[in-house]
């Protein structure tokens, strides 16, 4: 295991890395005003095809980037409509909002399924030009990966330094006490929807885009149940996040490196280990769980007996 | 929809409480067919035309008909593996995983004892794919009663790990000399029998008997009244002595068994062999499926039927219409939709 | 006890209710109500639970809307349709459960409130206020702390900052004294009095008369939805004022106080040593020693959130001791489950019927089987006696001249009746042992009556009781011996006529820490 090797670990996992950390920041908002999306991967999904589709037609990626955001806010909506305004169990509209996304997406893709597009231009990091060339390739990173991390810490600001987050927050814990404060808890949830959609489709956009640069059906592979779990893991916190995305894509890219090394360990097993790392981590942090999740959020999180 | 519901109450025999919901129910599938049909209209297909097929392979010939049984098979057997821990609160949305490891167990008795009669063989598989399921279900299951995790979550995520499992073990140990996704056939003793010709297998017969079984022991039995107890109040259960962690913990065993003899059902009834990925969204199917029935016994029949329509003739749109398969999702999710829009009309299932 | 103002001029009231009319399906809270409200006063609103205080308050909030009759702010008609105008207007209210949120610290569950909030947080700006308006007014807290983490008082005194803050001129208090300890309650007369003293009217709604009489500038007396008069402090006295809330005399609980106990000293329940240890927000439990023998009501006196609750579930078994023993009839029953120990013969009437006792969606009659679902089953569990349950049900019934309907839904019982399903269902096993938690919390008169009579009908049968309860009048009058809990330890233990309402108090919160142990 060469320094190389483990260079190319952790630039593998900041290429996969970063859909993810864009999602599960979608995410967070969302259920810090207490709606749980379990349809995340359509909304992934639908996001991804459609930025694929108009980079393709178009041959700009930034038109496509923006596309898929605008579908991720949209897709977003049809869960907000279910759960807010028609009141509808928030698994069951997910799960129902995530077929709708494999369809919707299988039907929009299809026409591009092994097209070939202009991504995004990747730019050196900086301060690592006088590498050798080996490493220099490792470290070419695209616009929306260097954003990444400051999106973090923008959503950290908007949900902890603003007069908006506070309002969001406030819903997420109790609605009531948010409406009492002249606050309209509907109105707020639809725009913490359309905002995390938004940021969903960022990441889906990244994935299909920047990152794979094609469009298959069911691409995703899983992200949006991932990114579900991988809200809990940071404790609803846009920071923990980071790590959390960075753990988890660190993982699934630690099975290459097994494999180039010739250790022969099955690659379904070692495709376990991320899910497997949220479970105990899950379990570790499990007690604290109680005081972090937004209290009012779906019904999914009922607390423990 | 409000305007057509009360002109029919008009009539007297549209008064029946039960003839109502159902009319709104057909009303609504009505409905989402509308819609789908919009999207067939952009997507440059008739319509029309493309109902007409949909109807005529699945209910207009026996073949047809029977196959949409088939589709329901696993269908209504993953809705009771829902239904039944939704009773005492448990969200079982890991139906999938559960399924898979079913069929593993299952598998590996047909492989391993491949040389059993039917008669000893299949029961042996009943058996071990129950075992599976169960064990599957027991994790989340004991996490939840100690308080620890919430069930849905861990759910979800050994969902994810199953079929990476199944691929370990197909690959690895089980695969077919000619193709690595898959295992050899089972041989015929390891087959569940077929009826009339058709491939409606006796997978039918076992989700028919749970939902009786279900039914009667909810209604009637003392297990059935504490399950209720549960899950109208957990905290008034636990002080009036009824030992919750065990019930939580023993029901969610069940509804994995159910659910991994859902998978057993699947691999040796319709496939006849384990294959990579089987499953296809068959356990949050049956999420749905119970969901809109409501978690009652009844309802569960009916939109299995309903939904296997659907995907039976999503099939047919794939290979007359030139449309990928999982176009079919959009139409199932309209139906979702439309009657999440209207949750005054529906029960929704104790979550 | 703080000091009055004495008006010599007639000042213009801030706010007047005229005629207020307010009536729900099935009762009419609000029954043409006038009140009067100036600066610079405290307005006590004294009445029974149900004379229309909180009703016409909320009102004036803007929390329900008056069926007829006007508000009027210095002397003009408003319109309030909402707690947002009421703010608008300067009011203020704090109700009886807080409206605060746990997850969020002080300052933002402030904030939240706040009329004019910056689109960007000024956190530190924001803290430097609260210091500022807390510290003037005695109501310390660390702006910085969760919610969450906050004792009941603490809580209170964010509610309060909450309403300062967002420039209330007129204070609205539901009830405040109501979760507060004797010498917490003083502090908080206190900080009424400095409010009032620059200027802000206060609302006191109360049923407690001796606060009333203790920092009422002036008093308006409820009784069923009527006014039954606005007295002014200097002409209020205690018979005054009773006779205002109640149309007739109140008969006084009259209790046989049992003779000593005679015969074998065998405890029904023995605690030696217990411990507990606490998750989260409850108490744990330290060094407990008790003991209930039969026919003998043994009362645990404390404020709400020292471990009363905890105490209770310790002798049910919904926790365990993690030190030292529970000893029930003679058996050691540290680690028994809930259903072991109910089938010994204990019986458990807790404080929240609705959320703790019963299934809200099964009929009354299946909540019966609920506690003994092993004695109705027949069949190895195929099937349920629901005769034998009706038959034993209606038999306790007829014995405690208890009667609601069988076979509606529970939850659509009213609070009196819940209370007398679980009563029922509680008492038809005969038990040996009753934890009564907060028996009669939020109860009117009649089930109140009707639920101590069935404890003392227990007890004269034999069984031994331990009744927990923050009414000092209801533990001095049915106790056989009376112990106080504070802080998860046992502060005292005494026969009540060995001591007198303010020694418990003072022990409830901790003022003398000796442990004065009378057997």
């Amino acid at each position: 295991m060469t320094l190389l090797s483990i260079l190319g670990v952790l630039s593998s996992a900041i290429f996969s890395g970063t859909s993810l950390l864009y999602t599960t920041l979608g995410e967070v908002i969302d259920e810090r005003a207490g709606i749980v999306n379990l349809g995340l991967e359509g909304v992934l999904l639908v996001s991804a095809s459609s930025g694929f589709a108009v980079t393709y037609l178009s041959g700009n990626p930034y038109l496509g980037i923006l596309v898929s955001i605008l579908a991720g806010g949209l897709m977003n909506m049809i869960l907000g409509y279910l759960v807010i305004s028609r009141k509808a169990n928030q698994l069951a509209s997910g799960l129902a909002l995530m077929f709708f996304g494999f369809g919707l997406s299988a039907l929009i893709g299809k026409p591009y399924v092994g097209e070939k597009i202009h991504s995004l231009t990747r730019y050196l990091l900086p301060g690592t030009a006088g590498l050798p060339l080996l490493y220099t390739s490792l470290f070419k990173f695209d616009i929306l990966i260097y954003l990444v991390i400051p999106v973090a810490f923008l959503v950290w600001w908007l949900l902890f330094r603003t007069r908006w987050g506070l309002g969001l927050r406030a819903v997420g814990e109790n609605a009531d006490t948010a409406y009492a404060s002249g606050r309209n808890p509907r109105s707020i949830r639809y725009q913490a929807l359309f905002v995390g959609g938004m940021l969903v489709g960022l990441g889906a956009a990244h994935l299909s885009i920047a990152y794979a640069m094609n469009w298959t059906e069911y691409m995703t592979a899983g992200r949006g149940f991932i990114a579900v779990a991988l809200v809990i893991f940071s404790k609803w916190h846009p920071l923990r996040a980071i790590v959390g995305a960075l753990i988890f894509s660190g993982a699934v890219a630690f099975q290459l490196l097994l494999q180039t090394s010739g250790v022969q360990v099955s690659p379904f097993l070692l495709d376990t280990i991320p899910y497997l790392l949220t479970l105990v981590v899950l379990i570790a942090w499990g007690g604290n769980r109680k005081h972090s999740a937004p209290a009012s959020l779906g019904r999914v999180y009922q607390g423990s007996e | 929809m409000s305007k057509i519901a009360e002109t029919l109450t008009r009539f007297p025999v549209f008064r029946q409480k039960a003839l109502q919901t159902a009319v709104r129910y057909l009303l609504m599938i009505l409905f989402a067919f509308l819609l789908f049909g919009v999207i067939l209209l952009i997507s440059g297909k008739d319509p029309l035309q493309s109902y007409k097929d949909i109807f005529s392979s699945t209910l207009g010939s026996a073949y047809g008909f029977s196959e949409v049984i088939v589709a329901m098979i696993p269908m209504l057997i993953t809705a009771l593996a829902v239904a039944l821990p939704s009773r005492v609160g448990l969200i079982n949305v890991g139906g999938e995983g559960q399924l898979y490891i079913g069929a593993a167990f299952a598998t590996f008795g047909a492989l391993t004892f491949s040389s059993l009669p039917g008669w000893l063989l299949l029961p042996l598989m009943v058996l071990l794919g129950m075992l599976g399921g169960a064990l599957w279900a027991f994790i989340p299951g004991y996490l939840k009663s100690i308080g620890l995790v919430n069930e849905t979550i861990t759910s979800l995520l050994l969902n994810s790990v199953a079929p990476k499992i199944i691929g370990f073990l197909i690959f690895g140990f089980w695969h077919s000399p000619m193709d690595t996704v898959k295992t050899a056939n089972f041989g015929a003793a390891a087959r569940l029998p077929t009826f009339f010709g058709t491939r409606i297998h006796l997978g039918l017969v076992f989700g028919l008997v749970l939902l009786v079984v279900f039914w009667l022991v909810m209604k009637y039995t003392r297990w059935g009244l504490e399950m209720r107890a549960i899950g109208s109040n957990p905290q008034a259960a636990r002080r009036n002595g009824i030992p919750l962690s065990k019930y939580l913990v023993i029901v969610m065993c069940v509804g994995g068994a159910i659910a991994g003899l859902a998978g057993m059902a699947q691999v040796s009834g319709f496939y006849g062999m384990l294959l990579l990925n089987f499953s296809m969204s068959l356990g949050f199917m049956g999420f749905m499926i119970c969901w809109l029935a409501g978690g009652e016994p009844i309802g569960i029949v009916l939109m299995s039927f309903v939904v296997a329509v659907i995907t039976t003739g999503g099939n047919l749109l794939q290979l007359t219409r030139d449309l990928p398969y999982a176009v079919i999702n959009i139409l199932l999710a309209f139906t979702l939709f439309v009657v999440l829009a209207r949750p005054t009309f529906f029960k929704g299932t104790k979550s | 006890m703080p000091s009055r103002i004495v008006s010599t001029t007639i000042p213009k009231s801030i706010v007047s209710m005229r005629g207020i009319t307010k009536s729900f399906p099935g009762v009419l809270a609000n029954d043409r109500l006038d009140l009067d409200l100036y600066a610079s006063e405290i307005h006590a609103l004294l009445g029974e639970n149900g004379a229309g205080k909180s009703t016409l308050m909320k009102i004036l909030y803007g929390f329900y809307r008056c069926d007829s009759g006007e508000i009027l702010f210095n002397g003009d008609p408003i319109v309030i349709h909402s707690p947002h105008d009421a703010r608008l207007h300067q009011i203020g209210m704090v109700f009886q459960d807080f409206s605060l949120i746990p997850a969020l610290s002080v300052a933002e569950n402030i904030a939240l409130f706040l009329p004019k909030l910056p689109a960007v947080l000024n956190v530190n700006k924001l803290n430097q206020r609260i210091l500022e308006v807390s510290k003037r007014y005695d109501l310390q807290v660390n702006p910085r702390a969760l919610v969450g983490q906050l004792s009941i008082g603490e809580q209170q005194k964010v509610e309060i900052l909450k309403l300062l803050l967002a420039e209330a001129r007129l204070l609205i208090l539901d009830e405040p004294t109501r979760v507060l300890a004797p010498h917490e309650a003083e502090a908080l007369f206190k900080v009424l009095d400095n409010l009032r003293a620059d200027g802000y009217a206060i609302v006191l709604i109360t049923h407690k008369m001796k606060e009333v009489l203790a920092c009422a500038d002036r008093i308006t007396v409820l009784r069923g939805g009527h006014l039954a008069g606005t007295i002014l402090r200097s002409e209020a006295s205690e018979d005054r004022l009773v006779g205002l809330m109640f149309d007739k005399k109140l008969a006084a609980l009259q209790v046989d106080r049992r003779h000593a106990i005679t015969g074998p000293d065998v405890p029904l329940l023995e605690l030696r040593g217990a411990e507990t240890r606490a998750e989260g927000l409850t108490t744990s439990l330290k060094d407990i020693n008790l003991k209930v023998h039969p026919g003998e009501i043994v009362g645990i006196a404390g404020v709400s959130g020292n471990g009363q609750k905890e105490l209770g579930d310790l002798a049910l078994g919904m926790i365990k001791c993690v030190r030292g023993m529970k000893i029930l009839f003679g058996k050691d029953s540290t680690n028994l489950s809930i259903q072991q120990i109910r089938r010994s013969g204990v019986g458990f009437i807790p404080e929240n019927p609705l959320t703790m006792a019963i299934a809200p969606f099964m009929t009354v009659l299946q909540n019966m089987a609920l506690t003994r679902t092993w004695r109705y089953a027949r069949a190895g569990g195929l099937r349920m006696d629901w005769k034998g349950v009706k038959d034993d049900a209606e038999r306790t019934m007829q014995a405690l001249e208890f009667s609601f309907p069988l076979y509606v839904p529970a939850r659509s019982l009213s609070g009196g009746n819940l209370q007398r399903m679980v009563i029922v269902r509680e008492m038809t096993q005969e038990p040996r042992l009753i934890i009564a938690s907060y028996l009669t919390r939020g109860l009117d008169v009649q089930s109140t009556i009707a639920a101590r009579q069935a404890l003392i009908r227990a007890r004269d049968n034999g069984a031994g009781i331990l009744l927990i309860s923050e009414d000092l009048e209801e533990l001095f009058s049915l106790s056989d011996r009376l112990i106080v809990l504070y802080a998860g330890t046992i502060v005292g233990s005494f026969k009540p006529e060995e001591t007198n309402v303010f020694e418990v108090g003072h022990l409830m919160t901790g003022s003398e820490v000796q442990y004065v142990e009378n057997s």
